[in-house]
């Protein structure tokens, strides 16, 4: 700790930090741009201007930079110094010369940081005569809006586009006043990571398109602390509605999972919630002879639901729900007769997953933990396409070789540029071991890419490098390859001599073994080490860790769906779940057609409600409070933003008697019940702030609230009061910025944009004041357990190609696929191969070719990095039933001339290109 | 003692003289609705939209009216054409709420919404009191004649390039190694 | 049916003209200020504005009769009774012209002072039962105010008994055929015109009811005709001082012959009226504190000089 004295203050620092962060975590207002929390400082802007002194007697001072000057002990420097007060309104001033003057059209207004720091540098009026500088702008996709005029020239969409999430399609062009932040040619931004330039943007040159044509102020949405439920990655939101519409979603912050972004799955893959689609009303479909509709009122329908407890009933849960209702329908069925709603592979894979979570011989990394491993192993996952946020996390984590040359050469660490310009290249190891080559690439030490039963086998050859314990490949010995072995150990030393090594597996790889493989690293990593090692185990969908623990092991859905074939169980309720995502469509038709009664609860049309006797609606994400539980364990809530159709019930209430009023009820019924999840109950215990007063979901400055609704009666609606939860539809109550457990908008007074959220926070990049970050569901046991044996043989595939499944960022995750913005940059289902594989079948970039006997199209892509013998296939939702093509033999050039699109928006590292 | 019964009858006494005395001096008042008051081309009255000097729609959505109005009785809702003009896709008054304060006016960056000098609004159902943007645009530039906001911005819509705004200068070439 | 004091007749022409009197008054005064306010007044509802008063008659009539959950129902309905009836009791002793009055008592004078004091009782009711800060805030106020100014409203009147030798109020009027105690008696004139006020508490002694401060002092709870009974109370309260005045020190019904005595009484009590009500329009209202030192520091003490030296000169002459 230092001691510098700020305007005759002394405040107690941290050294190792510059004085604008430490200025920023007293809680000073200090104007900035170029520095951003998450990205350091680089001096750019020269807006942070600070005059200091050398001691006591030093009545001149000098003015310096706060971003670029150490908080060293002793440090005597002014804010309110008259120069340096000057200072930075003359240099805001420079930079507004050519600010076009469009605030009112401008969709940052409100939230703007230039906005903020004008305001509090106190620039008001441009004296400068000459011309303003313009520019052309850019179409960047259907994501953001480019209008050059706005900026200012801070850098930091470049230095987070390409720098911190290692996009390559953005640059600073041209020089002097002329300086252009755009791609080189009109095009989509590429990077998955690209919504978060909205939020690092200072001004509004990048402003988010889908908002924009249903825009409302940032003070006119109804928000909430949310979470996201595009993967399992748990990432903060704070979802805004206006006018009965889900508007937008933006970042909110926890420290230990998604920081300061968030992927643009998540940001922009929620409009589903306002589909034109969605199921409003309980419906009864006749199967028999000429089909036909009819709905059902709401009573009547839960009294149907009731009494399908006293026949012989199963329910299906869904990995995409959340833990309140899995718990509804499993209280509903009965813990026997609840079964999992995810594949069987993954079924094995998760309770796997949940075995080793609980094992004290590894930890359960945070993404912001994942970002502080120095040696990276991933085995068989597409981080960045399964869950986007932690491929950002690890993009950071390879700076760790940065950071330590930094340290090494005594360069603070926020001493942004300088720490790249000495680091260049140089990056910590990191190994992927992927079936495809993954986005992953620029930054991979060693990229691995071969079928997963060869990825087993080199995994285990790299654990029993390691630890002469782990058992090794059985063919590992044959394979007598000098180059593999030096690698091998290369790998394994990597890793034996970090301090904090990372090993990343998951179970959409889609065999168990690489989880296996992975925890025998771990534990060989662990044994050396004798301490725990970081193994994160990724799970697909938003509460998949949630589910497992609820479903018994037997209870598989290939289980269910045998039952329901073979007659012995006649009535089956599925929960918030398309069964034709998760298992063959011939098994689910056969289950589905013989099963007498079939209720489904869903928001949006699939192929399961078209098949489902009873339907019933429920809630989207937005629409009820509900707890998460993510890839690491760590428990969520996720409040209610907006109401919506009042037929639309949480699925949990289609499920529970009358005797369940609240949802909070339900929360701690669960806690109560499942062991597993009894931390459910910290979630909801915080105590009002003060008693019987709500928290308002409105700002207070929500506007037209005796206007929005007078069109359709002038007398106004007295605003719905929610009996669920610590928050009000509302704009009355103690502000949310009192706790930040319930902080979804941060505003601080001259700070109305996200920057505001230092003035929550412990410290700059800290914890959130009185924050939740969430609670760890699984509890440590020192369970004596040893390397798993794996017995990996090569499977003999039916298929001449060993074909393994890829995912999608847009596309893979069910619901946002439904998004207008993101189908945008969906592509049809492709097939990736080697060049030889292609050449041997006479298959060129862009043929289409049939799938085995199925009717199944996909578009060839040859991947210059594909190993001969193997495919990566993506089924587009929709288009493939994965289940359907798993057994296939050939694949054969399809002259098919049906329209199947293009993959203009597949972004591949290794995409061979045809000269 | 004295001192008080001194300013009684100079202070008390002398106010009850000079009030009495308004007795003989003719009243202000004036009989509305047989007398038309003048009203003050300021004041503050019913509320219109209006339109800029080429004849388009001046609002450009951009809510502040809402944010600034203290009653909260105006609503809309942005919208944007296809010659890239931001308008309000409805814009609603409910005057039942409004208490004239012209923050609104204030607030506008457009000079779009204005008070004008009508205050005769009364109406015998209440929800007549709630004015659509059919009701409230009017075919003219109000009080401020030469304002046009698309002029000066620096947003491009359709009939005015990127540098033709009011001090703009050509749009840069980006590419261009000349200073 | 005979025409003399204390018949029926006598009573029920009394009590009927004292209230519509009242009401009046409401549109009275309301003319008045506005004259002196440079306005016009009501004057849309009948000829003048007259029927104004039927008006906001209509108007309290119609009015929602709601007694708070919270207050003691009994004495809240009770206490606007109380002073209506005290004021009407006090018109029995004041003789408005030969013949016309309802009694003669002999203990006139001590009969208007006993009634004003069971006023006290309806004010510090209204504001108990009514279980509101601000009324009982009011409540006490006026308690302490009218209990003070009773005590040398009632000193300020001795000099006048002492000099007519009466407390019969008919008998006072008929001593002063040779001249009126204004003179003699200007100092309790004075006295008594300030107590009068403070009694009845209207402006610029409305400290009970002080909007500013305490919303509506006393009657903050009430609505409708039990409102409209302090209403009218209180205008009842400044006819009974403006008749008392008349009669006390302005020689009653007493004038040259080409008028009807009545209407000299009339005319006397109106011009006290009116000048209460330029008071209101003129003079503002003073601190609690004021008052109540205003009251015992120097009315008091003047009362009982005036008393002494009243005294001294009957015993001298």
């Amino acid at each position: 700790m230092a001691k510098i004295v700020i305007d005759g203050v002394t405040y107690e620092v941290n050294p190792s930090n510059n004085l604008l962060q430490e200025s920023l975590s007293q809680g000073l207002d200090l104007p900035y741009f170029c520095w951003h929390p998450c990205m350091g400082s680089v001096g750019a802007c020269r807006q942070c201007a600070v005059k200091q002194y050398r001691d006591e007697n030093d009545e001149n001072g000098m003015i310096v930079m706060a971003c670029m000057t150490p908080a060293t002990d002793g440090a005597i420097i002014s804010i309110e110094d008259v120069q340096a007060k000057k200072m930075r309104e003359q240099v805001i001033e420079s930079l507004m010369i050519s600010h076009p003057h469009d605030c009112p059209v401008c969709e940052e207004g409100g939230e703007c940081h230039l906005q903020d720091m004008t305001q509090m540098s106190g620039h008001n009026y441009r004296r400068y005569d000459k011309k303003k500088v313009t520019h052309r702008n850019q179409y960047l996709g259907p994501f953001i809006n480019h209008e050059m005029n706005r900026c200012i020239t801070c850098y930091r969409c470049v230095r987070y586009y390409d720098d911190y999430a290692g996009g390559t399609d953005l640059s600073a062009q041209a020089s002097h006043h002329h300086v252009y932040f755009g791609r080189q040619d009109d095009g989509v931004l590429e990077n998955e990571f690209s919504g978060n330039l909205i939020e690092v943007c200072p001004t509004g040159v990048f402003t988010d398109k889908a908002f924009s044509k249903r825009y409302s102020r940032k003070w006119d949405l109804q928000v909430a602390p949310s979470v996201c439920t595009g993967c399992a990655a748990g990432c903060n939101t704070s979802p805004g509605e206006r006018y009965g519409e889900l508007r937008r979603i933006v970042n909110r912050y926890n420290s230990e999972v998604n920081g300061y972004f968030l992927c643009d799955r998540g940001r922009f893959g929620f409009d589903f919630v306002n589909s034109e689609n969605r199921i409003t009303a309980a419906f009864r479909r006749n199967r028999n002879g000429s089909e036909w509709i009819e709905e059902v009122d709401t009573g009547d329908a839960r009294a149907a639901v009731a009494n399908l407890k006293k026949t012989s009933v199963l329910g299906i849960g869904s990995p995409r729900a959340s833990n309140e209702s899995n718990f509804a329908l499993r209280s509903l069925v009965g813990q026997e007769n609840f079964f999992a709603g995810y594949s069987d592979l993954e079924h094995e894979s998760m309770q796997l997953i949940n075995n080793l979570m609980t094992n004290d011989t590894f930890h359960n990394p945070s993404i912001r933990e994942i970002e502080q491993a120095d040696a990276i192993l991933i085995l068989g996952e597409d981080v960045t396409n399964v869950a986007p946020r932690i491929a950002l996390a690890l993009r950071q984590s390879v700076r760790g070789r940065a950071r330590e040359l930094a340290a090494a050469n005594q360069i603070p660490q926020w001493q942004d540029a300088a720490v790249r310009e000495l680091a260049q290249r140089e990056l910590s190891p990191m190994t992927v071991m992927t079936p495809y080559a993954t986005r992953l690439e620029d930054v991979t030490t060693h990229s691995i890419v071969d079928s997963i039963s060869g990825l087993i086998a080199m995994a285990q050859s790299i654990a029993n490098e390691i630890s002469n314990e782990a058992p090794s490949s059985s063919e590992a010995n044959s394979d007598s390859n000098k180059e593999a072995r030096d690698l091998i150990s290369q790998i394994a030393n990597e890793l034996s001599e970090a301090k904090r090594p990372l090993i990343i597996a998951g179970s959409t790889a889609g065999d168990p073994k690489t989880l296996k493989v992975a925890a025998n690293i771990a534990r060989a990593l662990s044994a050396n080490r004798s301490k725990p090692t970081d193994l994160c185990l990724l799970s697909p969908e938003v509460n998949s860790v949630g589910l497992s623990l609820m479903v018994n092991s037997e209870n598989s859905l290939g289980k269910a769906l045998a039952l329901l074939s073979s007659g012995e169980v006649k009535n089956v309720v599925v929960l918030e779940n398309d069964l034709y995502r998760r298992a063959s469509t011939a098994s689910v038709d056969a289950a589905l057609q013989t099963a007498e009664s079939v209720v489904v609860a869903g928001h949006l049309p699939t192929p399961t409600t078209a098949r489902a006797t009873l339907v019933l609606p429920s809630t989207a994400f937005s629409e009820h409070e509900a707890t998460y539980v993510n890839f690491e364990g760590r428990a969520q809530l996720s409040y209610q933003v907006h109401r919506c159709h009042s037929d639309v019930l949480p699925s949990w209430r289609w499920f529970m008697g009358p005797d369940i009023a609240h949802v909070d009820d339900l929360i701690s019924l669960c806690a109560s019940e499942i062991t597993e999840l009894r931390v459910l109950s910290e979630l909801i215990s915080g105590a009002d702030i003060i008693p019987g007063i709500k928290v308002p979901r409105q700002s207070h400055r929500y506007s037209g609230r005796t206007a929005m609704k007078a069109n359709i009666n002038v007398h106004e609606p007295k605003q719905p009061v929610d009996e669920e939860s610590k928050m009000s539809f509302s704009m009355e109550g103690v502000p949310s910025t009192k706790d930040s457990n319930i902080l979804a908008s941060s505003w601080a007074p001259s700070w109305n944009s996200n920057q505001s959220i230092s003035k929550f926070q412990e410290e700059v990049n800290g914890e959130l004041k009185q924050g939740h970050v969430g609670s760890q569901v699984f509890e440590k046991l020192s369970a004596q357990q040893s390397y798993f044996e794996i017995t990996n043989s090569p499977q003999g595939s039916p298929c001449d190609l060993t074909i393994s499944f890829a995912q999608q960022i847009f596309g893979s995750d069910e619901l946002s696929a439904k998004t207008a913005t993101i189908v945008e940059r969906m592509t049809p289902s492709y097939i990736g191969l080697s060049l030889e594989d292609a050449d041997s079948r006479g298959l060129k970039q862009g043929n289409t070719v049939r799938l085995g006997e199925s009717s199944a199209i996909a578009i060839v892509t040859i991947r210059s990095k594909q190993k001969t013998g193997t495919a990566a296939l993506y089924c587009a939702p929709g288009e493939i039933n994965p289940f359907d093509v798993a057994e296939i033999k050939t694949i054969c050039k399809s002259d098919t001339k049906q329209a199947v699109g293009d993959l203009d928006c597949l972004q591949l590292s290794d995409h061979w290109e045809d000269d | 003692m004295l001192k008080l019964i001194q300013d009684t009858l100079t202070s008390q006494v002398h106010t009850l003289w000079l009030v009495f005395k308004h007795a003989f001096v003719k009243a202000d008042t004036v009989q509305y609705p047989e007398e038309a008051p003048y009203m003050s081309p300021r004041w503050r009255g019913r509320i219109i939209l209006s339109r800029d000097p080429d004849g388009e729609e001046r609002c450009v959505a951009c809510n502040l009216c809402a944010c600034a109005c203290p009653v909260d009785c105006i609503a809309l809702q942005k919208a944007e054409d296809e010659d890239g003009r931001w308008y309000p896709e409805f814009f609603r008054i409910n005057f039942s709420r409004c208490i004239m304060c012209g923050f609104c006016e204030e607030a506008c960056p457009t000079n779009a919404i204005q008070l004008t000098p009508d205050f005769e609004m009364a109406e015998y159902v209440r929800q007549d009191m709630v004015w659509e943007k059919e009701d409230l645009l009017i075919n003219g530039t109000g009080k401020y004649h030469d304002y046009n906001f698309y002029r000066v911005a620096g947003k491009s819509i359709k009939g005015k390039d990127k540098g033709e705004a009011l001090n703009e200068a050509e749009p840069v070439n980006v590419r261009s190694l000349l200073p | 049916m005979n025409w003399e004091v204390g018949s029926g007749l006598n009573i029920g022409v009394i009590l009927l003209t004292v209230i519509i009197v009242a009401a009046m008054l409401i549109w009275v005064e309301r003319r008045l200020l506005s004259l002196w306010q440079e306005r016009l007044g009501p004057n849309r509802v009948g000829p003048f504005g007259l029927l104004q008063v039927v008006a906001d008659m209509i108007k309290i009539f119609t009015k929602e009769d709601w007694v708070p959950p919270f207050a003691d129902k009994f004495s809240f309905v009770l206490a606007p009774a109380i002073i209506m009836v005290a004021i009407l009791l006090s018109f029995a002793v004041v003789p408005f012209a030969p013949g016309v009055g309802v009694i003669d008592s002999n203990i006139g004078v001590l009969f208007v002072l006993a009634m004003a004091s069971i006023g006290a009782y309806s004010v510090m009711l209204a504001g108990l039962s009514s279980d509101n800060k601000y009324a009982l805030l009011g409540s006490l106020r006026a308690a302490a105010q009218m209990i003070s100014y009773e005590v040398f409203m009632g000193v300020s009147l001795l000099g006048v008994v002492a000099l007519s030798g009466s407390f019969n109020l008919r008998e006072i009027v008929l001593a002063q055929a040779d001249g009126w105690y204004v003179i003699p008696q200007f100092i309790g004139f004075v006295i008594f015109l300030i107590a009068g006020i403070a009694e009845s508490h209207r402006l610029p002694f409305d400290i009970p009811e002080a909007e500013q401060e305490i919303c509506a002092g006393y009657h903050t709870e009430y609505s409708g005709m039990k409102f409209g009974m302090f209403f009218v109370g209180e205008y009842l309260g400044l006819v009974l001082i403006s008749s008392l005045i008349t009669v006390l020190f302005f020689g009653g019904w007493m004038g040259p012959e080409f008028l009807p005595p009545i209407i000299w009484f009339v005319i006397k009590s109106f011009i006290f009226i009116a000048f209460f009500i330029l008071l209101r329009a003129a003079i503002p209202r003073p601190r609690y504190d004021q008052l109540m030192s205003y009251g015992w520091l120097f009315l008091l003490p003047l009362s009982l000089l005036n008393l002494l030296v009243t005294g001294a000169i009957i015993l001298s002459t």
